[in-house]
């Protein structure tokens, strides 16, 4: 779908009638969304970006309606995605009508979004939302008067309660059921001496070299480019490069002329005239008595103690170890259900079917697999629930805020807290769930920038690597190699943080003026919706992505196998000491060192088995490089396990190690390790730094590629992190084995 | 007389004289309702005396010092 010309594509259009939902982000407009639609909802992606696409059906006088939640904007001047988003799905779905919620408490800017949809030309109707907290502001609208001077319905609402929506939709319905299947009739504002005749000249010009792509009209569009909207004008510029040179030359004359008699520029003065026009339209329609802010007043009292110099911090610490507390250890008991779950679907294949490559790709590859995926769905769920109280709350902004000017040195932003402390800030997080909280920010580069340095954070899977050796080579001192660990993650991440955003990510921190929305209870039925669908989605992508990845991971490390003779070799030798077992008289001491002989058969045999596989090739042939870090192929294995689930390292680097069953006692492996001359201290230390650092696992990174739109950062991730983690890894193997 | 929204003190009300800047963060500052005329009163600073927090009729907004600086305002009583 184009600005400039016609084409097909994109969504067909619903057979029922349609009508669009917009308003600014804290407008009650989920609420609104939520209360007509229930829970007859559809949630999913506009293609390539995160914004969210949502549908719905409502119900007016026995008839089915479809309803589009429009992101939430506070213009069209396409500042951010949504804003984008929003006028291209009202261009390509043309609604009968668009239902513009306004929060009536700061009916000004909230209109501004309004007149611009009318500006557009698509049928708008307005809702005043809040009019129970606008009133009890000292506010009073004369909402006959406002209607008759825009000419579009404008119906009182509360959209907690419910109040006044149903009118609100058959109202909407019947207005634009009036326009059925004509043009749009947009607004027009006069924007002054300087710039009216100039669009007039533009939009003619427009007109002539017929450009113009209905439903967009002319005006619209010209109006647009003198705003310096960027996407129009590069969709111009490729479109009709002609027309485009004739349109840049004469809005350059006109920018400079502006800039020399007013000091202005077209965009400023556009929007100067839009207020203007707003303030005239409410000119004895809106009375504020002089002592506003009695529902402001319960906020602003709250925020002397929540945000204080000194509470504020405090506070914040105390709820954020909550929700992590909250999160890992709630979390904990229906995790465990799915492990149980799986263990038990593994048994029964396990015991039901022939052993052999099926069997071993149904337990190792898909049920591991998929049972690896399933084990996130709690965490996740919990996560998005608090978020979701977080953001409903307003408690999100002002995390935001008493952060930002820590978080903005590293071209961060305040909201990059709350993906950090999640992916593993505290020790024990989750880089997924870390990952995808980055929603949150709504500044591109930042969030870009925050959820790809969530992995360097010490999450919860790599605790048992660092449990093992600290065990070994620290004794005693367990805890302070885990809080060094997890402190190296912070400092890492920020840091690389600061390297992304001067680098790859080059740019211009994101304006931070954002709002700081009065605190609200949040409902029961936000929150889950909320939580429901974010978790669903999560299924439906990471869940079949990762099965096809398992099952490869599954398949380097089973493949190829040792040739017959020697299996058959294995084989024999393990017969052979059974039946010497069987023949002993147990309890004896040749019976207890026979068993252990079995077991040290059986070990070798899998490790000579691991090292012969594609995995245990490749760990084999990285020596060379990793041998500066300290590392051998046993560990090169392990870390390519580790690809997979940080949680792999430990049962691969016990496999490796000739240890048939290391699950049966992780001491011995600690054991292994302490003999083992390659590991002392430097490598130990390069080692954990290592694990700590490293590429992403394939569920963070498949997140990565849900959440930024592209492979291209989950292949970046993966590349940068492993760079990352092994000149740090390397520099530390240096310099300790100097000393 | 205009002196830069970041000089304002917490409880001082003032009205906007003029809004200097372009591009992104003028278009951002713009869409937030914060133009020529309006009417503002800063409410609180982080505790790390940046960004800043600001009352308009109906909304709070903060904003990052260095934003507000492209911002002159006219204390009013």
């Amino acid at each position: 779908m184009s600005y400039f010309h016609h084409s097909d594509e994109g969504q067909p259009r619903s057979e029922l009638p349609t009508l669009a939902l917009a308003g600014n982000p804290n407008s009650g407009k989920t609420t609104s969304f939520n209360a007509l639609t229930g829970a007859r909802q559809h949630v999913g992606n506009y293609p390539g970006i995160t914004v969210e696409q949502k549908e719905g059906i409502a119900h007016c006088d026995g008839e089915s309606i479809r309803i589009i939640d429009l992101p939430g904007a506070y213009s069209l001047t396409a500042y951010t995605q949504e804003e984008r988003v929003a006028r291209r799905v009202i261009g390509r779905e043309r609604p009968l009508a668009v239902m513009a919620l306004l929060n009536a408490g700061a009916l000004e800017r909230n209109l501004y979004l309004a007149v611009q949809l009318m500006e557009m030309g698509v049928p708008v109707s307005i809702g005043l939302n809040m009019m129970d907290e606008a009133r009890a502001m000292g506010m009073s609208i004369d909402v006959p008067q406002l209607s008759r001077r825009l000419g579009v319905p404008v119906v009182e609402t509360v959209a907690r309660t419910g109040e006044g929506l149903q009118e609100y939709l058959r109202e909407t319905l019947a207005f634009g059921r009036r326009f059925e299947g004509q043009p749009w009739h947009p607004l027009h504002i006069s924007y002054g001496p300087d710039l009216d005749p100039v669009l007039k000249h533009l939009t003619e010009s427009l007109d002539e070299e017929g450009v113009g792509c209905a439903p967009y009209p002319t005006r619209w569009l010209a109006l647009k480019l003198l705003e310096n909207d960027s996407e129009i004008l590069s969709e111009l510029s490729h479109d009709k490069p002609e027309v485009m040179a004739h349109v840049k030359e004469h809005i350059d004359e006109v920018e400079a002329h502006l800039k020399a008699t007013l000091g202005s520029s077209a965009e400023a003065i556009i929007a100067d005239y839009r207020y203007g026009y707003i303030s005239s339209l409410l000119r004895g329609v809106l009375t504020r008595r002089d002592d506003i802010a009695q529902r402001m007043d319960l906020s602003d009292r709250a925020d002397r103690i929540l945000t204080h110099q000194f509470l504020g911090p405090l506070i914040m610490l105390g709820i954020m170890y909550l929700m992590y507390r909250i999160t890992f250890s709630l979390g904990e008991v229906p995790m465990q259900w799915v492990e149980v779950f799986f263990g038990w679907l593994r048994n029964i294949v396990d015991v039901s079917m022939a052993d052999g490559v099926l069997k071993s790709m149904i337990t190792s590859g898909i049920i591991d697999g998929v049972g690896g995926v399933m084990c996130f769905v709690p965490l996740i769920l919990l996560i998005f629930m608090q978020i979701a109280i977080l953001e409903d709350s307003g408690y999100m902004a002002r995390m935001a805020y008493m952060l930002d000017r820590i978080f903005r040195i590293f071209g961060l932003h305040g909201a990059s807290v709350v993906p950090y402390i999640l992916g593993g800030g505290i020790a024990g997080g989750c880089a997924v769930p870390g990952i995808m909280a980055a929603r949150t920010l709504r500044s591109p580069r930042e969030k870009l920038a925050t959820l790809l340095t969530v992995p360097f954070m010490a999450c919860g899977a790599k605790l048992p690597v660092f449990i093992v050796f600290s065990g070994v080579f620290f004794p005693g001192n367990e805890a302070l190699v885990m809080f060094g660990l997890t402190l190296t993650g912070w400092v890492v991440a920020m840091l690389a943080a600061r390297v992304l955003r001067s680098s790859f990510i080059k740019g211009p921190a994101t304006p931070f003026v954002m709002e700081l929305p009065p605190y609200r209870m949040p409902t029961l039925q936000g929150m889950c919706i909320h939580a429901g669908e974010r978790t669903w989605e999560y299924l439906k992508k990471a869940g079949t992505v990762i099965l096809a990845i398992s099952i490869v991971v599954w398949a380097a490390m089973a493949y190829p196998g040792l040739p017959e003779d020697r299996v058959k070799a294995h084989e024999a030798a393990v017969a052979d000491i059974q039946h010497q077992i069987d023949a002993s008289e147990p309890g004896s001491v040749m019976r207890l060192s026979l068993e252990k002989a079995l077991q040290e058969e059986k070990g070798r045999f899998s490790e000579e088995a691991l090292r012969h596989t594609v995995a245990g090739r490749i760990g084999t042939a990285m020596e060379p490089v990793t041998q500066y870090a300290g590392f051998g192929w046993e560990a090169n294995i392990a870390l390519l396990g580790g690809l997979a689930a940080k949680e792999v390292i430990v049962t691969t680097l016990g496999t490796a190690y000739s240890l048939y069953d290391t699950e049966e006692d992780s001491a011995t492996l600690a054991q292994f390790i302490a003999r083992d001359k390659n590991w002392n201290i430097p490598s130990v230390v390069a080692f954990l730094l290592f694990v700590l650092l490293y590429a992403p696992c394939f569920v963070s990174l498949v997140t990565i590629r849900m959440e930024t739109g592209s492979a291209k950062w989950a292949a970046f991730s993966f590349v940068f992190n492993t760079c990352v983690a092994m000149l740090i890894a390397t520099t530390a193997y240096q310099i300790l084995s100097r000393c | 007389m205009s002196i830069p929204l970041r000089s304002l003190p917490v409880g001082r009300k003032a009205r906007i004289a003029s809004v200097r800047a372009d591009g992104e963060l003028g278009r951002r500052i713009r869409d937030m309702g914060l133009v020529t005329g309006a009417e503002v009163e800063v409410i609180g600073r982080a505790p790390l005396r940046d960004p800043v927090a600001l009352r308009l009729p109906g909304f709070t907004l903060s904003l990052r010092n260095n934003e507000a600086d492209y911002i002159l305002v006219e204390p009013v009583d």
